[in-house]
């Protein structure tokens, strides 16, 4: 390499050879970045293939009657998923009834009402909630929440309420109302953000024109806001059903663990994740282990088709609502 | 730039022999065109954006394109240095030869292409986690080139060139971001220039300078002709008239007229022309 | 008449003001009980026998979650060995060559994997590793997590990288510079910080993952000098002393709970503090 260049003068100095590319380069890049890309679907497809795959023989055996009967008994090798699928939906929709409105309520206050140096500290805190691991509140649950409820709350319900046979008693504590309590807990962050994002996407000319028509702070949060939002809310409370229907850990240390259904929500139960989670410890000694392992992965195929299925249509719902904004504006 | 050390060829595999244009005949007379284009026709999908546009840029010149808005000459320019395969819906047919080479032949390699034909942009770009000497080297060193003191001599001759070394000989190591918009275009000027290139395009440099960055830019401009062929788009009639020796007229995606500029300001031959120049439209 | 209805609509917007704030305060109030309860009953159990001791046999007081710790951290390692360079790289073909079909149904699968609880990778895992080669073992429980960061760390690596304005990549390849090159010399740097965010998050997100622990790592009460032998970690050793019978196990188990909390949340802040200004839609 000859570097005989004055500088300033370049007439005399040698053109610098470099590297010919070369086609090998961009094609070996491209079609790594391209596998590792595949992998993604390749996963799914593996997700799906191996829980269809275990839940075979306990599908083919027990076939429809595995949803309406709630018999789940390792020793005889008969199994039933209606205790867990009654106690998925219980516990989450109660969780839901009981963010939603709370969540909503929160992010019409960070959007609307909260004063600028307000908002982005609470915002801030409400995220560092969704971070807190599942373990953690369920800790939290067992040894805080459990005894307060049960203490407090719990009794004033059996003795005013136990008319309506949802409030039936004696309890523990560790029952299906306070696993809808903590799923509450974990899924107001999520519900919180996806309802500020849908209000903070109505374009401000709506709520202008509704003061310019004298409506009080209310009154056009009420008309221009909520009103126009109601998809994507619908989206944002079907995100948050999602997840509180896979949320395991911090369920299973308060919901209590029994295989019972009962038209008490102070009695304790199981949902499918939290069923799953309790016999791990029990792999090992699987009777019927066939089985009992396929009972196991036909609880998970079902967790997973609906969760899939909850956050398709929240998508769906929440995409909605963007199509619709561009049009309008 | 002396002829007689070896460049770097276009394909990787030994170039065909080719019929030898008109232009390439006159090469020994010593005025060689740079580029010759032949019937170029560039589509963006269904939209048919330069027709049969035929053409001769002279060596150690500057050419300016000018044109009103949407009349095809950044088009024309890309397609002098490829930049139409980076779009997925162009299709480009017609010749375009650079001394001779065809551009556009079967095995031809893009990126060598780009080596001998710099560009620079009308929004100044320096890569933003860049120092300004790595800016200038990134053209050198991500092409193969490690010797530190190459890169070093290369950097200082660069900028030299560009007229900025003076202005950043003491900043070399801060963040290209830090130096000022019409710094900021010199030294993507400086990179072009770093890797030697034969010709420089350029896409309206100065649009987004001030007069007096600009004014700078038209100085380099004229300075660099000595060695560099310049091809340059502007929208802006005076720095055509300034800085060209020769312009073209494009109007609609056509090649309207070509001459040396000072007659196609003073007397033009198409009525387009003489309406454009003397600011009846665009 | 109007001015008495005009009254009662500003009372009843102050009304619904009032009510939304003490609803936010509800909200975050959980947040504040649970750190609040973290340090006042972990704190004081920080001790340096906590870091760094084995447990002890159950029953007997004393004695520390130091294999956990570890195994948390060795199993944080693993995952990333097997989730940052496939999210990372899938992330740059989504960004880089894909086409729009393609770039499609790859998000889709990716939000779907992202949806997925975590406990139904523990036991896909275990069907697929553990069941017919490993066993429990650190190398199933990694791939556990590491499969779950990979949809989430190829989903941040491409908004970031689309993020990084086109005249970049133009001016590179005005340069003559190799596609190859330009994407992860120019393209990958000027998106890096926005990418390590991404990284730190997925792994925030993983270390406080148990459920796929409990079928794939299965625990245990040493140090884990095999990797293809069952490995303990942090968040499954604070599930097993929490549902405990043991006192002195559940005044661990909030020990336990203040570091990852603390480990979990610095992370978020840290992320937080990097895309202050840079990275809006990160730092919602």
């Amino acid at each position: 390499m000859n570097s005989a260049a004055v500088s300033g003068k370049n007439g005399s100095s040698a053109r610098i050879a470099l590297a010919p590319p070369g086609k090998a380069g961009d094609k070996v890049f491209r079609l790594l970045t391209w596998l590792m890309a595949m992998m993604v679907l390749v996963l799914l497809a593996l997700v799906g293939w191996t829980l269809c795959k275990g839940s075979a023989p306990s599908m083919t055996k027990f076939g429809w009657h595995f949803f309406n009967r709630s018999n789940w008994d390792p020793v005889s090798g008969d199994f039933g998923a209606l205790t867990f699928i009654y106690g998925t939906f219980i516990s989450s929709f109660i969780g839901l009834l009981i963010a939603l409105p709370l969540s909503l309520a929160t992010a019409v206050y960070l959007t609307e009402l909260a004063p600028g140096w307000v908002r982005q500290p609470a915002i801030s805190m409400i995220e560092m909630l969704a971070a807190i691991p599942s373990v953690v509140i369920g800790l939290w649950g067992i040894v805080v929440l459990v005894p307060w409820l049960r203490d407090g709350p719990y009794p004033l319900l059996l003795k005013h309420f136990a008319f309506l046979r949802i409030f039936g008693g004696p309890t523990t504590g560790f029952c299906i109302f306070t696993a809808a309590v903590i799923i509450a807990i974990m899924i107001l962050p999520i519900i919180t953000s996806i309802s500020r994002e849908v209000l903070r996407a109505v374009p401000d000319s709506q709520r202008e024109a509704a003061f310019a028509l004298g409506a009080t702070r209310w009154e056009v949060t009420r008309l221009a806001v909520l009103r126009y939002s109601t998809r994507g809310i619908f989206g944002a409370a079907m995100l948050g059903l999602g997840r509180a229907l896979g949320e395991t850990m911090a369920v299973t240390m308060v919901i209590g663990n029994a295989d019972v259904i009962s038209t008490s929500l102070l009695s304790p139960g199981n949902t499918l994740a939290s069923k799953i989670a309790n016999e791990y410890a029990e792999t090992s000694a699987f009777s019927n282990k066939g089985i009992n392992l396929s009972a196991l992965f036909e609880l998970g195929l079902m967790l997973l088709l609906v969760t899939v299925v909850t956050n398709i249509l929240a998508r769906l719902l929440i995409g909605a609502m963007g199509a619709r904004q561009t049009a309008a504006t | 730039m002396t002829k007689d050390t070896q460049l770097p060829a276009l394909k990787s595999a030994p170039p065909a022999p080719a019929p030898v244009p008109p232009a390439a005949q006159a090469a020994a007379a010593g005025t060689a065109a740079t580029f010759d284009v032949r019937q170029l026709n560039v589509w963006f999908g269904s939209h048919h954006v330069l027709r049969n546009v035929s053409l001769e840029i002279l060596p150690k010149a500057v050419t300016a394109i000018i044109g009103p808005s949407g009349c095809g000459k950044s088009t024309f320019l890309r397609s002098l240095n490829r930049m139409h395969d980076l779009v997925p819906i162009a299709r480009v047919e017609g010749r375009i030869t650079l001394f001779g080479e065809d551009l556009y032949g079967r095995g031809v390699d893009a990126t060598l292409v780009r080596r001998r034909v710099g560009m620079v942009f009308q929004k100044s770009n320096p890569f933003p986690t860049m120092s300004v000497a790595e800016n200038v080297t990134v053209g050198l060193r991500l092409n193969g080139l490690r010797q530190k003191d190459l890169l070093l001599e290369r950097m200082e001759r660069s900028l030299r060139m560009a007229a900025l070394w003076d202005e950043v000989k003491d900043r070399l190591n801060a963040n290209a971001l830090s130096l000022s918009g019409g710094q900021q275009q010199r030294l993507c000027i400086a990179r072009a220039l770093a890797i030697e290139p034969e010709v420089l395009l350029m896409d309206e440099p100065a649009s987004a300078l001030d007069p007096l960055a600009t004014a700078k830019i038209e100085e380099l401009i004229l300075q660099l002709k000595q060695d560099y062929t310049i091809v340059i788009v502007t929208h802006n009639m005076q720095q055509a008239a300034r800085i060209s020796g020769h312009t073209a007229f494009f109007y609609l995606g056509e090649l309207i007229e070509f001459d040396q500029t000072n007659r196609i300001f003073t007397n033009p031959k198409q009525k387009q022309t003489e309406d454009y120049v003397t600011g009846r439209f665009g | 008449m109007n001015r008495w209805y005009h009254h009662w609509r500003k009372i009843k917007s102050s009304g619904v003001s009032a009510l939304c704030l003490i609803c936010a305060v509800v909200v975050i109030a959980p947040l504040a009980f649970v750190l609040f309860d973290c340090l006042k009953k972990g704190a004081s159990s920080l001790d340096l026998a906590f870091f760094t001791q084995l447990p002890n046999p159950p029953g007997e007081s004393g004695g520390g979650m130091a294999n956990a710790i570890l195994g948390s951290l060795t199993l944080l390692g693993l995952a990333g060995l097997i989730g940052i360079p496939v999210g990372v790289l899938g992330g740059i073909h989504l960004s880089e060559f894909g086409s729009p079909r393609m770039n499609w149904a790859v998000r889709f699968a990716a939000d779907i994997l992202n949806g997925t609880p975590s406990i139904v990778w523990g036991i896909v895992v275990y069907a697929l590793v553990v069941l017919p080669i490993t066993g429990y073992s650190a190398y199933a429980a990694g791939l556990a997590l590491g499969f779950m960061m990979i949809p989430l760390i190829i989903r941040t690596t491409e908004e970031m990288l689309v993020l990084v304005p086109n005249s970049y990549r133009e001016a590179a390849f005005a340069l003559g510079i190799p596609h190859w090159r330009i994407v992860l010399n120019i393209v990958l740097k000027t998106a890096g910080k926005g990418i390590i965010t991404g990284i730190l998050l997925a792994a925030a997100r993983v270390a406080g993952e148990t459920a796929p622990l409990l079928f794939t790592a299965l625990g245990n009460d040493s140090w884990s000098h095999n990797l293809s032998q069952p490995i303990e970690a942090l968040p499954h050793k604070i599930f097993i002393y929490a549902t405990s019978p043991y006192g002195d196990w559940v005044r661990q188990a909030w020990a336990g709970a203040l570091v990852l909390i603390l480990f979990v949340l610095a992370l978020n802040i840290g992320v937080r503090l990097m895309t202050r200004g840079s990275a809006p839609h990160l730092a919602r």
